[in-house]
């Protein structure tokens, strides 16, 4: 199916990417008029007509599944890919997140109710002494989206914290937020807590944040490292071998 | 007009440029902050620590230091649960830094970003926003601060609107700074701003001097002293980051040496820059060093 929305199509200029343009172009022909008007309206920002949209679509009896992979998903592949290459800002993600989140609201209860089971168990916080949370809240979003239950701890979780929810939700993935240099070594500080727990071998743990870097990832000891949101859930994946 | 602006004002005209401070947050962290504690709170706790600061930059030949009133505004006090201690917790900021301070040496307040996003991205209103930042510029105007840096800013509502509450609430003169990161298209801020859009925002506005902080290495800084030159009829400030941190071992190390960031700040100097210093990293001997350079090339 050709892609029919205009504002879809427009967006798909921002793409410079070859192989990028291809493989969004090639996910959004898989889907149909409606699909694609959510995708916009994630882009737009605008959560009104993803609310509305989200649920006629449960009214015309589309899975959840396909509304989220075919709408939000699609929409926020296009968000990420704009945000990296500086055509939108913080704000303008914040406002597409939101609007993700006004959709996952009708999608969440059906699909938590469902049988297919969850694609992990993953325990997300900011380390201690940091108190920035907007990206973390950015990942837990797309991981949730993604089909991962996710565990929220909140800012300045302290490496007990961190320890305990592993232990009590039997989580395979954590992932860990720093915005502050000043904080970035309380990552590495906490795996160490795991390794003295004895848990370090039962969980991978992924790392980010902006002053986050590769090597800093490795230097610490971490299992993977995401630039950002969009890469938070194929990282997940990736430590949980489903790809 | 008081006094002390017209006196800090007139200096700095009349001077070639201003040398100013380090990193504050770096510094007290190697003198025992916690890392993510509020370091405001050492004006009550560890007033001694935060004159010494003031008394190491001004000793080594910096012009003006900043006060420890970065994060001093209720948002993020109260984040710490010390937001009914902000009169005090700035009024000692300032106070201590004059404590410090000679014939001729500055003391600055200092007023980061209130941490949230205004309405209707984030909770907080105009008004709000405005209220908090007069309350802390007020408490720094009562502490003796000569001046006010709004520093570390990313969006161009919020900058405006702390540097208007500035204005009308003391008689004090006000700097500003932004926050750019070099991404595939070349400098913005997180919320999306150029540096010319912030000369443009700005150049209405009361400020004094205006220019860019923190974020990145003085030779990215220089990249953005000469994109905010080419349009900005108001003299500019340059306080870089000592490099991007590096982790080694467990401690956070800024590698840019004295020697290295001295060069730079000099040819910033030459070029036309009015205030040069420093933010994360730099250190009282990083300002030594400058000083040294610039009194045996005979700048001073």
């Amino acid at each position: 199916m050709p892609i029919t929305n205009k504002g879809l199509l427009e967006e798909l200029t921002h793409i410079s990417k070859q192989d990028e343009l291809q493989h969004i172009t090639k996910m959004l022909e898989k889907t149909d008029a409606l699909m694609q008007q959510v995708s916009y309206a994630l882009i737009c920002g605008d959560n009104e007509t993803v609310d509305r949209l989200t649920k006629q679509a449960l009214d015309e009896n589309y899975e959840a599944n396909t509304i989220l992979d075919d709408g939000l998903i699609a929409g926020m592949a296009i968000v990420g890919i704009k945000f990296r290459d500086n055509i939108i800002f913080v704000p303008e993600v914040l406002i597409s997140a939101r609007a993700m989140k006004a959709g996952m609201a009708h999608l969440e209860p059906i699909l938590s109710a469902s049988d297919i089971p969850p694609l992990g168990i993953v325990i997300m916080g900011t380390v201690k002494g940091d108190l920035h949370d907007i990206g973390k809240n950015l990942c837990i979003m797309m991981l949730r989206g993604a089909g991962f239950v996710v565990h929220d701890l909140g800012v300045d979780t302290k490496p007990e914290e961190f320890i305990e929810a592993i232990e009590e939700q039997e989580a395979s993935l954590i992932g860990m937020s720093a915005l502050l240099t000043t904080t970035m070594p309380n990552m590495g500080r906490t795996i160490e807590a795991f390794e003295e727990a004895g848990i370090r071998d039962a969980v991978k743990v992924m790392v980010g944040g902006a002053p986050v870097t590769q090597d800093f990832a490795d230097e610490m000891g971490a299992d993977g490292y995401g630039k950002d949101a969009i890469d938070c859930v194929d990282i997940a994946k990736e430590l949980l071998n489903l790809k | 007009m008081t006094e002390q602006y017209l006196n800090f004002l007139d200096h700095l005209a009349k001077s070639p440029y201003f040398i100013s401070d380090g990193g504050i947050g770096t510094y007290l962290q190697s003198h025992g902050l916690e890392p993510g504690d509020s370091p405001e709170k050492l004006n009550l706790t560890q007033p001694t620590v935060i004159r010494q600061m003031a008394k190491s930059f001004f000793d080594a030949g910096s012009d003006m230091v900043l006060t420890n009133s970065f994060g001093g505004n209720k948002f993020m006090l109260k984040k710490y649960g010390v937001e009914s201690q902000l009169h005090e917790i700035n009024r000692e900021a300032a106070s201590l830094g004059r404590m410090a301070a000679g014939e001729n040496q500055w003391v600055i307040g200092s007023i980061g970003p209130s941490g949230e996003f205004l309405q209707p991205l984030g909770n907080v209103s105009h008004e709000e926003m405005y209220d908090a930042f007069a309350a802390q510029a007020q408490a720094l105007e009562e502490g003796g601060a000569n001046g006010i840096l709004v520093e570390t800013m990313t969006s161009l509502d919020e900058i405006t609107i702390a540097i208007d509450a500035i204005h009308k609430s003391t008689a004090l003169p006000i700097l500003a700074t932004m926050t750019f990161d070099k991404g595939p298209r070349g400098y913005f801020s997180m919320m999306g701003v150029t540096p010319d859009q912030t000369v443009t925002a700005l150049s209405n506005t009361n400020v004094a001097v205006l220019g860019a902080n923190c974020g990145n290495g003085i030779d990215q800084m220089t990249e953005i002293f000469e994109l905010l030159r080419r349009t900005s009829s108001k003299p500019i400030l340059i306080h870089s980051n000592a490099g991007i941190p590096k982790i080694v071992g467990k401690e956070v190390v800024y590698n840019e040496e004295p020697e290295y960031m001295a060069e730079y700040f000099i040819s910033l100097i030459e070029r036309g820059a009015k205030i040069v210093g420093g933010c994360c990293g730099v250190t009282p001997k990083h300002i030594e060093m400058l000083r040294d350079l610039l009194d045996k090339k005979g700048l001073c």
